[in-house]
């Protein structure tokens, strides 16, 4: 193939002034449209390139179809590259035009050099035009049989196109059924891959219509398909190898020796320098090994360190996606990556969405044996000249103070930030001392006598003003000014007023938010401390009080009005109200709840990682692809737990997910056992000496978890023949319950979904309980005692989850229970739903009382 | 799968804009633009490379200060196409020899067909330079690399080594050259990315090797290449030691990786025998391996700062850097840096009698101070004496309100992990054939920080 023309080829051809060039590049086109004089191939490459550059900066240029359709008889390839690339912007909006490519694009189809025909095929199909289809069908019947391999494989993504543009006329041609021939039988790898993703994508799309398309998106998961897709593996080029590794993700394996065969094939992808191979494989082998919960750890140790590679090979944005999936898994099993947290220290040159990812993962990490050097890396970042970063790193000292570990050490490292006199610092440390004091009031007093020396002045930003306000109501006696200090931000409540008043701008809109929760707490602050010292409090009560009744703001008013009546009203009793006796708090509620977070888990290497979102949060329905969850979820809000009777569609799916989790446990633990050497990967050996206390779920029915014992498993299932069931309950409330209740997991689960939360309460467990609790199958037994017998379990210490039922001595009438222990703060949490909704009270006290029996016996 | 593909000048400006599916508005391309400039969420002041505005994905990746753009309606793999878009740059660069906006701008068309060929309707095809040859037609229009800043890890050879053949790395894999005869040749480079933090008395806190053995290939005929590595190459930290173990293994023994991965291409089948890599190597620019050492290693730099304050106002940063590595190793384009106390106002500098080729700056704008040495040998001792004026008093320690020192730096031919390749073996087709084989070493900062 000849060079370009160099001799009037402008210097460059991508920026052409605007209109009056586009009738310039008309008229020269018109010329040449018909010429055959030698040459004429390059003057017209010239020309079609000024087009396309024009194209490519949104100049439009859809007034020279015509003569750029004339000019496209030709044999020279690139031409005719240029010239498919133009009619296939266009033709969309010009379908009228469009007509005029049908003709040579047909007759490309045909051409004798496969290249040609390929390039015809596709252009033909993204012209986009729907009443174009009925010239398609043809050529893509022809294309889908051709001898050729790039045909092939281009024919494929044209049925995707076609289907695309009119779904009938894709379906009336038969083309899936074709497709689905080709992906099972072609030779050529990229044609496989193809057919593979255009059906997935019309099988899933079509499910929704048809029962037949719905059954067709089944039997891609079938077993014959998914081992005839592996069996071929290493010929898929890499990116064909994710698609076919998140459709294997999906299948569920019969049997174990099937996870392990599908693992051995795969294990070398996790040595792959491509990340998203890598992430594909790790995704699979999770969900593979769910319901092993042994294997399932090894999984965890085994990728690690193929991640961390990723994190530090390619470049900074590959880097950040595989963090996130880091993250994620740290985030999940924290004891796993505890040896490695070095490996989450900040960089000072990496952006601040890649540190704020590390802080996360280093608070998450921090345990006993390493408390210590990660605070003291952590204060370093604190000092940082990088204001965001140092406001982080100080939230995240505070929250390992808060998981309880070396807490004396860290609450003067907190207070040694307080000395740094830098405003961002000190504002962010109020903000984490007042956490720590509602959790630990007995470092009140060393907290308050640093914190007592700070200028409210100093205190500008509406968090931390309110953090230190809060201080000052609740620890007034021990805070010799606090009145005073009180009483002088008292008297700029005024100021700060008009301040808002001022700003009326959106922007400020949000200061003016902010600024609300500052005087509640001022309020609030004022009288707390009149409370313990009135004489000297006695004034900036009146002025709290006053300012607050003439405030704007309706719940500032409202507040100040009710502590104005409480106060005329009797003294004594408005203390009870407004300063009651408080418990430490023992948990802080989590940002986002279980559930989102094993939605999150479940679409692994996706964007909902790194969005840490569920796709449904931001993606529109129709492109959720074709396996996602299909039911819409409306109304779930983060981060809380929704108590009422009505239970949101997700929460019965999330629920399901946790029973799944622990049933099919029971149902795989044999098989795991007998044959986790099967798997005989480097890092999976020795996998029986692992410590059942560490296990991600362990199993709840077996007396010791090496000890597979079929039969006693089922006994236990059904509650039937155990020696414990047998012995008397103690004297019960009203409600007496069957000892030999049964139900079948499927009915539990299915029961589960439907029935409503009948009530959902915290409670606690004695503490000598705990102490024996060394595994679920203490509390199992216990609770078995008092006809109350388990379904599923796991979790590992200090948090174990239980499902419980019971039934009704006299009818079938059955209580389910979701109870949640925290072994070291000895609080439980209890769901019950009931048949009978009447007697759920009756049955909550029965089961409290059984619970607190426990440790006794 | 992907909607469209663009690729953004550093002014916004779309120098190629292809769209697969065309279920995403038309102006993506600004919407995207506006929000990566004027990002401001979450506290931070960079877009990550992915996010999302009404329901369309963005991801992109930053090569040669060009936006390499994707969009998507559908919850994708990140990974997947943030890798995707690094492999298109790479391609494009394989066949344009040097990969800036010039180039891309001459080359649109090319570029246009290459992405034809990448991507059909969103879905990836292939990213093999190889494959794609056969389905390119148009020449690429070569410009003048001189003077142009060159691209990705294999660059840094430009400067200061004049062993290397400058014109390598700015090659086409389709373009002839001037004479009309390919010369045959194969470049490896072992590129070593070092990460080090000091502690405020000098002891290393946390160090890490980021290493790639990178090849391009300019064989005829794909001949098979065997690359032969230390012998006592060890993978994977002994099981019970905690990853961070810096107990006495220094200079003497093997090189531990933590651990490695491969390109495709590379058969492994002898590798644990004889740590041999057996591979057909493709056409175009390609990481043969990637891996990870955290074993301990000896900094080639040694960072002491000094303050000490002179009156209220006024103080005297003093900085030193030691050379640690062998003096026939020549450390080039060095940079230290060190962010100042806020109300620095002045800063005066102070080099040493007789240096040339050093600049110093402070940069009134973030308050930090510039050091930049074209050159350290091997042994030597550079210092520098700043000295401040404040336009307040400091709160008393300088220490929390400036600092960390940080430092960049290239030192070609040397390597700190001693990984090396000792033989490169290429399949003989016959006696006279006789390729041009470059084995090269550099060694890069990565973050290499000094707490003060």
């Amino acid at each position: 193939m000849a060079p370009p023309a160099q001799t009037n080829r402008s210097p460059s051809p991508s920026q052409p002034s605007g209109k009056g060039e586009v009738s310039d590049l008309k008229m020269q086109l018109r010329q040449l449209a018909g010429s055959r004089a030698p040459g004429t191939d390059d003057a017209k490459r010239e020309l079609f390139k000024k087009v396309i550059s024009c194209m490519t900066i949104g100049i439009d240029v859809s007034s020279v179809f015509s003569e750029m359709v004339m000019c496209s008889a030709t044999s020279d390839i690139v031409l005719k590259k240029m010239c498919y690339l133009y009619v296939g912007n266009y033709a969309k909006h010009n379908p009228d035009l469009a007509l005029l490519t049908i003709n040579f694009l047909q007759r490309d189809c045909k051409d004798e050099d496969p290249m040609i025909r390929g390039l015809a095929l596709r252009s033909l199909c993204s012209l986009r035009v729907t009443n174009l289809v009925e010239y398609l069908v043809g050529p893509l019947g022809a294309g889908l049989k051709d001898s050729n391999s790039y045909v092939r494989t281009v024919a494929a993504m044209g049925v995707l196109k076609l289907y695309h543009i009119s779904e009938s006329t894709c379906m009336d041609a038969d083309f899936p059924a074709t497709l689905k021939h080709l992906m099972l039988n072609d030779r050529e790898a990229q044609v496989v891959a193809n057919c593979l993703c255009a059906l997935q994508e019309i099988w899933g799309l079509e499910a929704t219509k048809s029962e037949e398309a719905s059954t067709e998106r089944e039997t891609l998961l079938s077993k014959p398909l998914i081992y005839y897709l592996l069996n071929r593996f290493k010929e898929f080029s890499e990116w064909a190898q994710c698609a076919v590794l998140d459709l294997v993700s999906k299948y569920v394996p019969s049997d174990s020796n099937e996870i392990f065969d599908m693992m051995n094939l795969l294990e070398d992808r996790l040595q792959h320098a491509n990340g998203a191979v890598v992430l594909a494989t790790i995704k699979l082998f999770l969900q593979l090994t769910l319901s092993m919960a042994d294997i399932h750890q090894q999984v965890y140790e085994r990728i690690k360190a193929p991640l961390l590679t990723l994190v530090s090979s390619g470049g900074p944005e590959q880097s950040y996606a595989v963090l996130s999936h880091l993250h994620l898994l740290v985030m999940r099993a924290p004891y796993i990556f505890s040896a490695d947290y070095k490996h989450f220290y900040c960089q000072y040159n990496e952006p601040f969405y890649v540190k704020k990812l590390k802080l996360e993962m280093l608070t998450a990490v921090a345990n006993e044996s390493n408390t210590y050097e990660i605070v003291t890396e952590l204060c370093e970042y604190a000092a940082n000249v990088d204001i965001p970063m140092a406001r982080e790193s100080i939230r995240a000292v505070g929250k390992i103070a808060l998981q309880q570990y070396d807490v004396n050490a860290i609450v003067d490292r907190l207070l040694q930030f307080l000395e740094m006199e830098k405003d961002h610092v000190t504002a962010e440390t109020l903000v984490l001392v007042k956490d720590l004091l509602r959790k630990y009031p007995q470092w009140s007093h060393d907290c308050i006598a640093v914190v007592g020396n700070i200028s409210s002045k100093n205190v500008q930003e509406p968090k931390a003003k309110a953090a230190l306000i809060w201080m000052l109501g609740e620890y007034a006696q021990d805070m010799p000014d606090a009145p005073y200090v009180l009483e002088s931000l008292i008297e700029n409540w005024e100021e700060e007023h008009s301040a808002e008043v001022r700003s009326c701008s959106a922007l400020a809109l949000s200061e003016k938010e902010m600024e609300e929760p500052v005087r509640l707490h001022l309020l609030t602050a004022v009288v707390k401390c009149f409370f313990r010292r009135p004489p000297e409090t006695q004034k900036a009560l009146g002025a709290a009080l006053a300012a607050g009744v003439n405030d704007f703001h309706q719940d500032v008013h409202d507040r100040a009005l009710l502590y104005y009546r409480l106060l005329q009203y009797n003294v004594s009793i408005a203390e009870r109200v407004v300063n009651p006796p408080k418990q430490a708090v023992s948990v802080f509620a989590d940002t986002q709840s279980n559930e989102i977070k094993d939605r999150i888990f479940d679409e692994f290497n996706s964007l909902s990682v790194v969005y840490q979102k569920p796709s449904y949060m931001f993606t529109d329905k129709e492109h959720r692809g074709p396996f996602a969850f299909s039911e819409e979820i409306g109304n779930i809000s983060l981060g809380e737990e929704s108590t009422g009777n009505v239970v949101p569609a997700q929460r019965i799916e999330a629920n399901d997910k946790d029973l799944l989790l622990s049933t099919s446990d029971k149902e795989e633990s044999k098989g795991s056992i007998h044959n986790s050497s099967a798997y005989s990967a480097p890092g999976y050996d020795g996998s029986l000496a692992a410590p059942s206390q560490t296990d991600l779920v362990s199993l709840d029915y077996k007396p010791t978890p090496n000890v597979p014992s079929a039969t006693f498993a089922i006994d236990d299932l059904l509650g039937l023949g155990l020696p414990a069931a047998a012995s008397p309950p103690p004297p019960p409330p009203v409600l007496k319950l069957n000892t030999k209740a049964a139900l079948e997991p499927n009915a539990f689960q299915q029961k589960w979904r439907q029935l409503p939360i009948s009530i959902s309460q915290e409670t606690s467990i004695n503490p000598q309980g705990v102490a024996i609790m060394t595994s679920p199958q203490t509390l199992i037994h216990h609770m078995q005692g008092h006809s109350i017998h388990c379904i599923a379990s796991g979790g590992q210490a200090p948090n174990f989850k239980f499902f419980f039922y019971a039934q009704k001595a006299e009818e079938p009438s059955t209580y389910l229970v979701e109870c949640v222990v925290n072994a070291s703060s000895c609080k439980v949490q209890l769901k019950i739903k009931a048949d009978d909704q009447s007697t759920s009270q009756a049955f909550s006290e029965l089961f409290q009382s059984a619970l607190s029996k426990f440790g006794f016996s | 799968m992907i909607s469209q593909f663009f690729v953004l000048s550093q002014r916004g400006d779309s120098i190629v804009f292809r769209d697969y599916r065309g279920d995403v508005p038309k102006g993506s391309a600004e919407i995207f633009f506006r929000k990566v400039k004027f990002w401001k969420e979450d506290g931070g002041e960079e877009a990550p490379p992915v996010f999302n505005v009404d329901g369309v994905n963005y991801f992109h990746v930053k090569v040669v200060g060009l936006l390499f753009v994707a969009t998507s309606r559908t919850n994708l793999s990140p990974s997947l196409v943030l890798e995707l878009l690094q492999r298109i740059a790479r391609v494009i660069k394989d066949y344009l020899g040097v990969l800036n906006e010039d180039s891309l701008r001459k080359n649109f068309v090319l570029v246009y067909e290459l992405l034809d060929e990448v991507v059909d309707f969103g879905y990836v095809q292939t990213t093999s330079t190889e494959i794609l040859k056969s389905y390119i037609f148009n020449e690429p229009i070569m410009i003048d690399a001189g003077r142009l800043p060159p691209l990705g890890p294999a660059a840094m050879f430009m400067q200061g080594s004049k062993r290397m053949p400058g014109t390598a790395i700015t090659k086409s894999v389709v373009a002839n050259e001037p004479g009309g005869r390919k010369r045959e040749e194969i470049f490896v480079d072992i590129i070593e990315k070092i990460s080090i933090t000091f502690s405020s008395s000098g002891y290393i806190l946390t160090s890490e090797i980021d290493g790639t053995i990178q090849m391009k290939s300019y064989l005829t005929g794909n001949p098979e290449i065997r690359l032969a590595l230390n012998e006592d190459l060890g993978i994977g930290r002994a099981g019970g030691r905690s990853a961070y173990d810096y107990g006495g293994s220094a200079g003497s023994g093997a090189v531990v990786l933590d651990d490695c991965n491969f390109h495709e291409s590379v058969q492994l089948d002898s590798f644990d025998v004889d740590r041999t890599l057996t591979l057909v190597p493709p056409d175009g620019e390609f990481p043969v391996m990637n891996y990870r050492i955290t074993q301990e290693f000896k900094p080639p730099f040694r960072i002491n700062t000094l303050i000490e304050e002179a009156g209220s106002l006024k103080a005297e940063v003093i900085l030193k850097i030691r050379a640690e590595f062998p003096s026939d190793i020549t450390a080039n384009t060095i940079l230290v840096q060190m962010p100042l106390p806020a109300y620095t106002s002045r800063v005066s500098f102070e080099l040493e009698p007789g240096t040339v080729g050093q600049t110093t700056d402070f940069k009134e704008s973030n308050k930090r101070l510039e050091w930049s040495l074209k050159k350290v040998v091997g042994g030597s001792d550079h210092t520098l004496r700043a000295k401040l004026t404040f336009s307040q008093e400091s709160h008393g320690n300088i220490t929390k309100e400036a600092g960390p020192v940080s430092m960049t730096f290239t030192i070609p031919m040397h390597n700190p992990s001693r990984l090396q390749v000792k033989y490169l073996q290429i399949a003989k087709k016959s006696k006279t054939y006789n390729p041009y084989r470059w084995v090269r070493y550099v060694t890069q900062a990565n973050s290499y920080v000094a707490r003060i």
